[in-house]
């Protein structure tokens, strides 16, 4: 099917890195809102990544990655043009419906911009008015401002500290845009949860549409082991294979961000065998004659 | 001509298997089970009767010829006996090893009218890993034709469906969404009871008829079934995803850290070695009070991993007695052997998180039998006033699955009113050509029942493409004028494709 060859990489700042991976049958199927699991090695976990984008003329995915632990560090040290990841599987779970909106505002908070990027462009495609709001801890880690440009028919870059575009978080991107537009009739909004739920807190009282992208701890992303399993209302949702996309009002988002420090005490163990293995090699003398030594 | 053998003449005593002593095994992965030496195997042969009626091969759901190669076994003609048993059965070291023969084989054989039934499932397995050892696989001349078979899922169904079609011929493919094939006996079934190096050999068996195996492929979203069909010149598919979707119970705190399906909990240490931490990335964050809900197969499986993994207690809680468990005997008394503590008749009512709101403790109620329900068990019945709780650090759900939803909701395929697919008695899917098997069909089931459904799956997909089958020629003849063109059963497609022409 593929050997999953990345074949571009950009750095965004020093922990966000771009890879776009070839696999056209997967360019072929994706749509916005979707996501891959990906494994880097053999003995590699699987993680879950929200499709940034897709070429279905290049053949191929783009995600956009950010490095917080052992596996998204090692990546970013791993992952160059012309090498291969060992598996990329996807692309799951159910699309994003595109309903009949008119004037939306796509929201975007860290890593999170890059997802909902296709979904701003089907939107523009789709002839509705598009409202970016994108939100960055600062300057330094802006990208792709100039792709929403392109599809977006306003854009409002908020900062934390206020090194571009407003000081403040995309809930305030989101009370101007709102301000100006009361006619606006669905948010898509993709972040860290805490992002997501403060749009969706900002939008209840309005009684907006609001679509948040859910990526809690998975397994496989079939539906298998039940890890991704979320509140939504008084129900229980598998988010690989009910969602990702749930409705924002619905979401229990306290509950998922308890969830999701599950693993962090393991996960903390493995990041500081990793570094310490990355310090070992990188003090120990370069010498080419020396077995190479792999921390597998 | 040897004298006929008779219920008195044959050894009368079970052959025991070797097996790691409880104490030991609990700190290891590897087999429980050592399997039969050369000694044991003709010893244990010697007590089949080769009894006219062979009830045994009725019970068993691939119908293996059990007597003949015990026979074989006996006359020490141990490839004869792979040779037969690979008649009809392509997996005997893991069939060998996971049928519950009790309930089916071994569960009908004469000799277990008075004595201990044959160990049909231990000589089973001896001839399996001998062949594993020796390096027999037993490869069929096969002519190759131009239909081509897509098979969903790699799992026992899946194998077998495939290995039938191969044989007859075609051209296979298996998909599988995980990076590598095997389905449940991958990610389910713990290595000391199916060693995944066991499976990796019968699935290289695979290969070797021609089969191909396409993992991280998920169908459905990266290609529908019907694109399979239309686009991708499948000529037929079978269907064998497995249930998938694990169930949780309802009751509070299910969302609490620690608290997993086992599903989750068994994947993340067989198939992504979360056992290996942190030589392999997955976390496991094993549990030391361990409580799993459900006495099933898999539940078994769930709490001996556990303690495996350095778990101090594990509990065992089931909502009705030992009687009614769904689990094999030999898995209950394994785990009753490795210091399980089995909680019968009570039922989970809360799950209690601390303050980092991670599971401490499950609280729990007493049941009675009353009635028989519905399932023809004693339905449990609350004892009032019996609550308690366990102190416990991780919950395992292993009380069964429901539908996996990729498949229904991607494909036009019918579905059951639960949510499986629905088919007819051959297997056969709403959309022509695509079959279907296994638990997506029936909901859990074992792993022998897969097989049987793939290889019965697999003859209805014969007849189907006009493919000549041993068991299967040709279906009766339709009176139906719709199914036949120009005076032709559409069905009989060996010679010539019969088609309309598009206007």
């Amino acid at each position: 099917m593929s050997d999953f060859e990345i074949v571009t990489r950009q750095d965004f700042s020093d922990v966000t890195y771009l890879l776009e991976i070839r696999h056209p049958l997967m360019a072929r199927a994706a749509k916005p809102g979707q996501f891959v699991i990906v494994m880097e090695h053999e003995h590699g976990e699987r993680i879950p990544l929200t499709i940034a984008d897709f070429d279905r003329d290049k053949g191929t995915i783009t995600l956009v990655i950010q490095a917080v632990g052992k596996t998204t560090r090692e990546m970013q040290q791993n992952c160059q043009v012309g090498t291969h990841l060992f598996a990329m599987v996807g692309p799951m779970g159910i699309p994003s419906h595109l309903g009949k909106a008119k004037k939306v505002i796509c929201v975007g908070g860290g890593l999170g911009v890059a997802p909902v990027y296709p979904q701003a462009r089907a939107y523009k495609q789709a002839g509705a008015y598009v409202i970016g709001v994108l939100g960055f801890r600062n300057k330094g880690l802006i990208f792709w401002e100039d792709k929403f440009r392109a599809v977006c028919d306003e854009l409002i870059v908020c900062t934390d500290d206020g090194s571009a575009g407003i000081k403040g978080l995309v809930t305030e991107g989101i009370r101007q845009a709102i301000e100006k537009h009361p006619d606006i009739d669905e948010v898509v909004a993709i972040g860290p949860p805490i992002m997501m739920k403060g749009c969706s807190d900002a939008t209840r009282a309005h009684g907006i549409k609001t679509m948040v992208s859910l990526n809690p701890v998975m397994v496989d992303g079939t539906g298998m082991c039940g890890g991704c399993r979320v509140k939504i209302g008084e129900t229980i949702k598998f988010a690989c294979v009910d969602g990702p996309d749930f409705d924002g009002h619905q979401v229990d988002f306290d509950d998922l961000m308890k969830r999701l420090g599950r693993y962090k005490p393991t996960e903390k163990a493995a990041l500081e065998v990793f570094n310490e293995s990355c310090r070992i090699r990188n003090a120990a003398p370069t010498d080419p004659a020396a077995p190479h030594t792999h921390e597998h | 001509m040897a004298k006929k053998k008779t219920i008195r003449s044959i050894p009368q005593a079970r052959t025991p298997m070797p097996e790691q002593a409880p104490e030991v095994r609990v700190h290891n992965f590897e087999e429980v089970a050592c399997g039969y030496r050369l000694e044991d195997a003709l010893n244990e042969a010697q007590r089949c009767l080769d009894c006219a009626d062979q009830p045994c091969v009725r019970g068993c759901p691939v119908s293996i010829n059990i007597p003949g190669f015990i026979m074989k076994i006996a006359a020490n003609n141990f490839h004869g006996a792979y040779d037969t048993i690979t008649d009809t059965n392509l997996l005997p070291s893991v069939c060998g090893r996971v049928c519950p023969q009790e309930n089916q084989c071994e569960g009908v054989c004469t000799v277990g009218e008075s004595l201990e039934p044959v160990a049909i499932g231990r000589l089973e397995r001896f001839i399996g890993d001998m062949a594993i050892a020796q390096g027999w696989a037993n490869i069929p001349y096969i002519e190759r034709h131009r239909f081509k078979v897509g098979i969903v899922g790699s799992g026992p169904a899946g194998m077998a469906c495939a290995a039938d079609m191969a044989k007859a011929g075609c051209e296979v493919i298996v998909f599988e969404a995980f990076h590598e094939p095997g389905g449940v006996l991958k990610y389910g079934i713990p290595d000391f009871r199916l060693p995944n190096s066991v499976v990796d050999v019968e699935i290289e068996k695979l290969t070797r008829l021609g089969i191909k195996f396409e993992c991280n492929t998920l169908v459905g979203r990266l290609f529908t079934i019907e694109q399979m069909l239309t686009e991708m010149g499948f000529h037929a598919v079978f269907v064998g995803t497995g249930a998938g979707y694990p169930t949780f119970m309802g009751i509070p705190g299910e969302s609490l850290g620690g608290v997993l399906s086992a599903n989750e909990w068994l994947t993340r240490c067989n198939l992504m070695r979360g056992r290996d931490f942190p030589n392999f990335d997955t976390p496991l964050q094993p549990g030391k009070r361990v409580a799993v809900i459900g006495a099933g197969n898999t539940a078994m499986d769930a709490m001996r991993v556990a303690l495996r993994v350095g778990a101090e207690k594990v509990h065992c809680v089931y909502r009705r007695s030992a009687t009614e468990a769904p689990a094999r005997a030999e898995e209950i008394h394994h785990a009753q052997q490795e210091g399980i503590d089995f909680q019968w008749l009570t039922a989970p009512l809360e799950l209690i998180g601390d303050d980092a709101n991670n599971v401490r403790a499950m609280r729990c109620i007493r049941m009675q039998l009353g009635e028989p329900d519905a399932s023809g068990r004693r339905r449990p019945e609350v004892v009032p006033g019996s609550e308690f709780e366990i102190e416990t650090d991780m919950v395992v759900f292993a009380i069964g699955t429901n539908a996996n939803p990729i498949l229904g909701q991607t494909s036009g395929l019918k579905l059951d009113k639960r949510g499986y697919i629905a088919t007819d008695e051959n297997l056969a899917t709403s959309i022509a050509g695509v079959f279907a098997g296994g638990d997506i069909v029936t909901g859990a089931a074992t792993v022998i029942q897969a097989m049987g459904a793939g290889r019965k799956a697999a003859r209805g997909m014969k007849a189907w493409l006009g493919l000549r089958d041993s068991d299967s020629v040709y279906q009766p003849a339709s009176d139906d004028p719709a199914s036949r063109l120009f005076g032709i059963d559409r069905r009989e497609r060996n010679y010539a494709r019969v088609r309309l022409a598009s206007a």
